[in-house]
């Protein structure tokens, strides 16, 4: 093809050349020429939010929901800044990302125009590769490389930043078909030795465990995954990022482990002599205290990119590989050992861990005046919402518990803020979700907190037709935030207690925005209230559950401690002597 | 903590630079010297870059850099297995009484006289850090009004080049 086009019609037929079919973003003056013949894709959808972080965290929510590559877009200066936070969310939790937005005219760039920003220049550090175009002829390659470099090896972000002289001016169309980029080769494919010498540990281990990453769910290792527990029957635990990748219903599921991990999940790490690491990164919070972690353990740690592993901690067998692939050929070593007479004997490990697990679940205690347990209602969301809903969680109290009293059993199920905890990610996350899977139930759980942040894009979900639910666990606090007041602050509450019991009055709030809104404040009203939201299709629903506020979210490795201090509540340390 | 020469072969793309020394000091470290220049290849840079920092937390920068899209290549260079030069421009007080010795000096060193003034002379001349140093250190009775020195460039000995193979697809994941 080698007519002549605009560069902003280049832009909409390279986003149509990599087969998007919906961009969330806010139109401004830098990149308003592109949204002239936007207007006229029937591919591209373009969704109108309110506020461009929404942008960000809808196209984060699509992404993690459906697989593909989510895009945003926005106008330069303070738009494009706005993307910040959700391109900051989506480098931490490895989502593939593409942020489209507007800069200056090329002669104004680096005068201070009117919305300037160094947009590139502020992202680097935040994405995993970024573009500043003012060619319009390189538009689609750009494009085109924007998505190969956020869909492939570890996914991410990637911005391009586009002059609005290079959307104006004509210029011709030419696809790449072909992309090579000599500094960018991820390995996909482990080294056989590597895979040989893990599946040797493997049998001759004592007391394995799966240490099972987001790197399973980005990979769509979920499968393979199961078949390795249970070829070998070593008990897995999924973090907080790998929810949904291995069922919990499985009786070799140990949990999630970390700061708010089970007991099993987070001794079994502690006690193994033999941790497999898929996609995972041995974040802070999943070890604790890095030099007490795990001390007798050995570390095989497959990952796709060769900087996690050995980072926090060394790894006995590196393997570099796509999860997918070091998994499959994993299963087929272990055979092969098996095959040759070693098989491993974790029969004792797995009885203690499934006594573990049976004498530590994870539990709470009913508030003692007769008010809501925040834990009592996301359970019941769970088992009412049934293991095809998808949940998106904002960051706090009401994110642990619905990790932790949510039963997963489907990847792609749970959407969260993990690595850079963002409040104010479940309300947008969750309308790119419904939007890349229309057909599936799906519920935003955020605190009051996080919902303030956010709450504003119930509008685009209302006017379009973008049902999403809403479990508002409101306790009327920052919680999280007070949680750690009441421990280690001596219960001095320092600008945690939000007031927000009737203030905004959220039912109002949602009746206001064009949305459902209903109130629950006691137990009895719980189940009959998600029946009710989960019967109203024709817009969006929020449920203000009125909460006890001060519910505490256990087990707890304290930050910077231990985890051999893992607590089950305050001042009660499991024991791991078993009388039998 | 050690010295560590690292060569980094770069596409010549606007911001490299900046990617480069950022995610440097993003991961904490403290760049000693760093020199970029084109190579034989076109569009390819390269990069000479001298930290100091010990071998575990290197090798995690290493990684860090090599996930840079426009990075192609890095090699650190064993300084017994390489040529380092570093440049030196020095301009020294050099009256009639003291020019001689200057002089004298400045050949002891087969450094060179790029420019004179009635009481400075200055003075040009390559090498190894450690043989600038103690140029300078012999200059430095005399008194140094201006001292302007390159970061270090280095190569390594023997036939082979570190572009030889370095655009060669899977080269990086090898």
């Amino acid at each position: 093809m080698t007519d002549q086009l605009t560069g902003a019609q280049s832009l909409v037929r390279s986003l149509e050349h990599a087969g998007v079919d919906v961009v969330f973003g806010i139109p401004g003056g830098a990149i308003l020429p592109a949204y002239d013949p936007l207007m006229d894709s029937t591919q591209v959808r373009h969704i109108l939010v309110r506020h461009e972080q929404a942008a960000g965290h809808a196209a984060e929510g699509y992404a993690q929901a459906t697989g593909r590559v989510g895009v945003c877009m926005a106008t330069s200066g303070p738009g494009a800044t706005n993307l910040v936070t959700p391109i900051a969310d989506a480098y931490m939790d490895s989502v593939p990302l593409v942020a489209v937005t507007g800069q200056v005219p090329s002669r104004a760039i680096g005068t201070d125009a009117f919305q300037e920003a160094d947009i590139r220049g502020i992202t680097m550090p935040i994405t995993k590769h970024n573009y500043l175009i003012t060619d319009p002829a390189e538009i689609p390659r750009a494009i085109a490389e924007a998505f190969h470099i956020a869909g492939t090896g570890r996914p991410g972000p990637v911005l391009v930043d586009i002059s609005k002289d290079a959307l104006q001016a004509t210029t011709t169309f030419d696809w790449p078909t072909h992309i090579d980029l000599a500094g960018y080769r991820p390995v996909t494919r482990p080294h056989a030795k590597q895979v040989r010498e893990a599946a040797r540990m493997i049998v001759e281990a004592r007391r394995p465990v799966l240490y099972v990453g987001g790197g399973i769910i980005k990979s769509e290792a979920h499968g393979e995954l199961a078949r390795l527990a249970e070829l070998t029957g070593i008990p897995v635990t999924t973090t907080l990022m790998a929810r949904g990748a291995f069922p919990d219903s499985h009786p070799l599921h140990l949990g999630m482990p970390g700061m708010h991990g089970t007991v099993a999940a987070v001794g079994a790490l502690q006690k193994s002599d033999l941790i497999i690491a898929l996609g995972a990164r041995f974040d802070d919070r999943v070890t604790g205290k890095l030099d007490t972690f795990a001390p007798g353990a050995a570390v095989i740690h497959a990952d796709i990119d060769p900087a996690e592993i050995s980072k926090n901690r060394v790894a006995d067998v590196p393997i570099v590989g796509d999860a997918r692939e070091v998994i499959s050929d994993l299963i087929v070593a272990v055979a092969a050992e098996h095959e040759a007479g070693s098989r491993g004997d974790y029969a004792e490990w797995v009885s203690l861990l499934a006594h573990m697990k049976a004498t530590y679940p994870v539990g709470f205690d009913a508030p003692n005046d007769g008010s809501l347990a925040p834990q009592y209602v996301v359970e019941r969301l769970g088992a009412l919402a049934g293991p095809e809903a998808i949940i998106a969680a904002g960051v706090g109290q009401h994110q642990m518990w619905a990790a932790q009293f949510i039963g997963y059993e489907l990847p792609r199920t749970w959407l969260n803020s993990g690595g850079a905890g963002t409040m104010g990610y479940a309300i947008p996350a969750a309308m790119g979700a419904k939007v890349g899977r229309p057909d599936a139930a799906v519920w935003a759980v955020d605190g009051d907190g996080c919902f303030q942040m956010t709450n504003q894009e119930l509008v685009t979900c209302a006017v379009n037709d973008i049902p999403i639910k809403v479990a508002l666990i409101n306790n009327s606090s920052l919680g999280m935030v007070r949680q750690w007041q009441t421990l280690f602050y001596e219960s001095r509450y320092s600008n945690t207690d939000l007031h927000s019991h009737r203030i905004p009055d959220f039912v109002k709030l949602a009746d206001a925005y064009g949305c459902h809104g209903l109130r629950c404040e006691t137990p009895e009203q719980v189940d009959a209230t998600i029946e009710k939201a989960m019967a109203l299709d024709d817009a969006p629903v929020v449920i203000d559950f009125v909460v006890n506020k001060d519910s505490m979210v256990w087990p707890m490795v304290a930050a910077g401690t231990s985890n051999d201090d893992i607590k089950v509540a305050r001042d009660l340390a499991p024991t791991w002597d078993r009388e039998d | 903590m050690s010295r560590h020469t690292l060569s980094v072969l770069v596409e010549d793309q606007p911001g490299v630079l900046a990617r480069i020394s950022a995610l440097f000091s993003r991961r904490g470290f403290n760049i000693e010297s760093l020199a970029v220049g084109p190579t034989e290849l076109e569009g390819v840079s390269r990069m000479t870059i001298a930290v100091n920092v010990e071998d575990l937390p290197l090798e995690q920068v290493t990684k860090q850099l090599n996930k840079l899209v426009n990075v192609i290549k890095i090699v650190e260079l064993d300084p017994d297995a390489a040529v380092q030069r570093e440049l030196l421009l020095v301009k020294v007080k050099a009256d009639q009484d003291s020019r001689s010795h200057v002089l004298e000096t400045v050949q002891l060193f087969r450094a060179k006289v790029v420019d004179v003034a009635v009481d400075t002379l200055t003075v040009e001349a390559t090498g190894s850090r450690d043989k600038l140093e103690a140029l300078l250190r012999m200059l430095e009775p005399f008194g140094i009004k201006e001292l302007v020195q390159s970061g270090m460039v280095a190569v390594g000995r023997g036939p082979r080049s570190i572009t030889d193979r370095a655009l060669r697809p899977a080269d990086k994941s090898a």
